[in-house]
């Protein structure tokens, strides 16, 4: 494992077979274990997305070399990059809340990467302005970072992280720090930014709209696992993991499919127009399910369930109200419809699905 | 904390901001409260009242004291100087690395702080002393002696001083946010390059303060200056020392002296407080 030298002949090899990145990434701390494996080739964008203490951040310290590896294996472009130090790794970071150097001005910070690379300080600073330049922020150069607003920081640091022309870039919930309305513009910039890098780029974020609208594929990571991962549309469509389909909005069930029926673990057997056998999800969004406060009497029995209310919350001009009993559901429906049900905690209700509106596939 | 006037010119007034009126203070606290701040500032006071105002001038201009104050200048600041190179690196040690016995060390690192100088004095004499542990060796091998030299007195200077400097730095460091070291060394920094591009600039505010504590508390030195490098005019005779030996034949020149030396402890304050203020906004 001569791995400097392979890293630094690496850089350029972008058709070499084994271009991009090859990880499987395994962490043990303490009682946290952290198993995932991690391929990308150059021009990917992975996003990393898991609810919080999933072990997302320490998978990307452990690929900037800043959490050393337990077990596994670490290659980029075909260099094995196990061992060798953060400072040697053609990876670049985006922290969560930039870590922008606050004794330098922007100029300066985006400078510091070219420098220690070897540039001189011209050279670095040609650099830097060049990259200034590009993320729009020419008139901000001579800027210390406390002047910079929460937009142009991110900006700075992905530019400061881009100068090192790294193999491999990783952005650390790269839009928390920001507030609503920058986050929808920062979000767009960011993605054309990604879109032009050439080389691998990992982020990592707990929000699913940001995964799906910066990443072409996503990774989902629970409890130190990959749970899923595939295109975000895929994603959206199939949710496997509970965690998941809260992300993604819809009620998601398991269970065991005969033909046109799924028996679910949890009791009730529901219709779908899949035909399927063995081990399967139902998925559902919200909006398909209706209430009824009586039993329907002229509908077919088929996915009609007895439940009750046991929350309610406003959602977007939405109400969602939250079922358990037969099936456990979360259903939406208007105000003007909640207020006509006298919806309030603890009043039973009907609730079905039409099996057109229910989506069944293989577990 | 109220936003006391800035210049700092009349700290010894301005030091402490009250905003409580002692009013509602019980008694059993006001009394002893206002003893002691009698009790502190009176010995000043005398030195203010006693002092030869009008022989001044000539007593501070004489080349005794000119001697003294230069030497203790140059000794404190060589002194100070010391205990960067040295305690900055220590300090970095201790906040950023585990190893086993840290906690000792660190233990060991603050005992000058406890002891008794004239004990660290002695302590020096046996180390690096003509005879010492090592001073045998420095004198045998490159002939030099530290003992009764002026740079034996920076080297008790720094050992008394540099704790001061090392407690500072350290608890600078601790306070600094480690992840910026990190950002540094995926930027390709080395830890070393990643300490002096980004952990000294950030943390030179508590280098500040701790370097002028160290150089406060090394010009003021007696015990361990007195006892290992004796007290001699123009080599090691220090403020102090000429003040203790002045008050025996000469006390108005002694109250001159510690005027200074009084002064200097004030623009000290003043200093450190202005650096304290900035580093705080």
């Amino acid at each position: 494992m001569t791995d400097i030298d392979e890293t630094l002949s690496g850089v350029s090899a972008e058709d070499v077979p084994g271009a991009g990145l090859d990880a499987r990434l395994v962490v043990d701390r303490g009682a946290f274990r952290l198993d995932v494996a991690l391929t990308a080739a150059p021009g990917d964008v992975v996003a990393l997305l898991g609810p919080n203490g999933a072990g997302k951040t320490t998978a990307l310290r452990a690929l900037a070399g800043l959490v050393p590896l337990t077990d596994g294996h670490l290659r980029l472009d075909g260099a094995a990059l196990d061992r060798t130090p953060p400072e040697r790794r053609p990876v670049g970071v985006v922290f969560q809340d930039y870590l922008l150097f606050p004794h330098l001005s922007a100029l300066d910070n985006v400078a510091f990467g070219p420098q220690c690379q070897g540039s001189s300080k011209a050279e670095a600073r040609a650099q830097a302005t060049e990259w200034l330049a590009r993320m729009g922020l020419a008139d901000h150069a001579g800027a210390k970072p406390r002047r910079l607003s929460g937009g142009q920081a991110q900006r700075v640091a992905l530019a400061r992280a881009l100068a090192t022309c790294p193999r491999l870039l990783l952005l650390d919930e790269p839009l928390a720090a920001l507030d609503a309305r920058t986050r929808l513009e920062v979000r767009a910039q960011l993605r054309r930014h990604l879109a032009e890098f050439e080389a691998v780029a990992v982020l990592v974020t707990h929000d699913p709209l940001d995964a799906m609208v910066l990443a072409d594929r996503l990774v989902v990571v629970e409890h130190g696992r990959v749970v899923q991962e595939g295109a975000p549309s895929d994603i959206a469509r199939r949710p496997r993991t509970d965690y998941i389909a809260q992300l993604v909005g819809l009620n998601l069930y398991r269970g065991q499919a005969e033909g046109h029926t799924v028996r679910l673990d949890v009791g009730p057997v529901l219709a779908t127009t899949e035909h399927l056998s063995g081990p399967a999800f139902v998925a559902f969004p919200p909006s398909a399910v209706t209430l009824y406060r009586d039993r329907p009497s002229g509908s077919s029995a088929r996915n009609l369930w007895r439940c009750e209310v046991a929350g309610l919350e406003t959602h977007g001009d939405q109400i969602r109200a939250d079922l358990t009993g037969e099936l456990p559901l979360a259903a939406d429906l208007t105000t003007v419809a909640a207020a006509e049900l006298d919806l309030h905690p603890g009043a039973v209700v009907w609730a079905t699905v039409k099996a057109a509106q229910t989506h069944a596939y293989p577990a | 904390m109220t936003t006391t006037d800035k210049s700092g010119a009349v700290t010894l007034e301005s030091g402490s901001p009250r905003r409580r009126v002692p009013r509602g203070a019980p008694l059993p606290l006001l009394v002893p409260a206002l003893v002691a701040l009698a009790f502190l500032l009176l010995p000043l006071l005398a030195l203010l009242i006693r002092a030869p105002w009008r022989s001044l001038p000539g007593q501070l201009t004489s080349p005794e004291v000119w001697q003294a104050l230069q030497l203790s200048l140059i000794t404190a600041t060589a002194a100070t100087a010391v205990s960067l190179v040295l305690g900055v690196p220590l300090a970095w040690l201790l906040a950023r690395t585990e190893f086993p016995g840290r906690g000792f060390v660190r233990a060991l690192v603050t005992l000058p702080l406890v002891l008794p100088p004239v004990v660290g004095g002695v302590a020096l004499l046996l180390a690096l002393g003509r005879n010492g542990v090592v001073g045998q060796w420095l004198d045998s091998w490159f002939g030099i002696t530290l003992p009764f030299t002026t740079a034996g007195v920076v080297v008790a200077e720094a050992f008394v001083a540099m704790p001061f400097l090392v407690i500072s730095v350290e608890g600078t460091l601790r306070a600094a946010d480690p992840r910026y070291e990190e950002a540094a060394t995926t930027l390709g920094a080395s830890r070393f390059t990643a300490f002096r591009r980004v952990t000294l600039p950030l943390i030179a505010p508590g280098i500040a303060a701790g370097a002028v504590l160290a150089w406060a508390r090394a010009l003021g030195e007696f015990g361990a200056t007195i006892t290992f490098a004796g007290n001699f005019p123009g080599r090691t005779q220090t403020m102090p020392l000429a003040v203790y030996l002045a008050l025996q034949n000469d006390p108005a020149a002694a109250i001159s002296l510690s005027l200074v030396l009084l002064a200097v402890s004030i623009a000290v304050l003043a200093g450190l407080r202005d650096r304290w203020m900035t580093a705080a906004s």
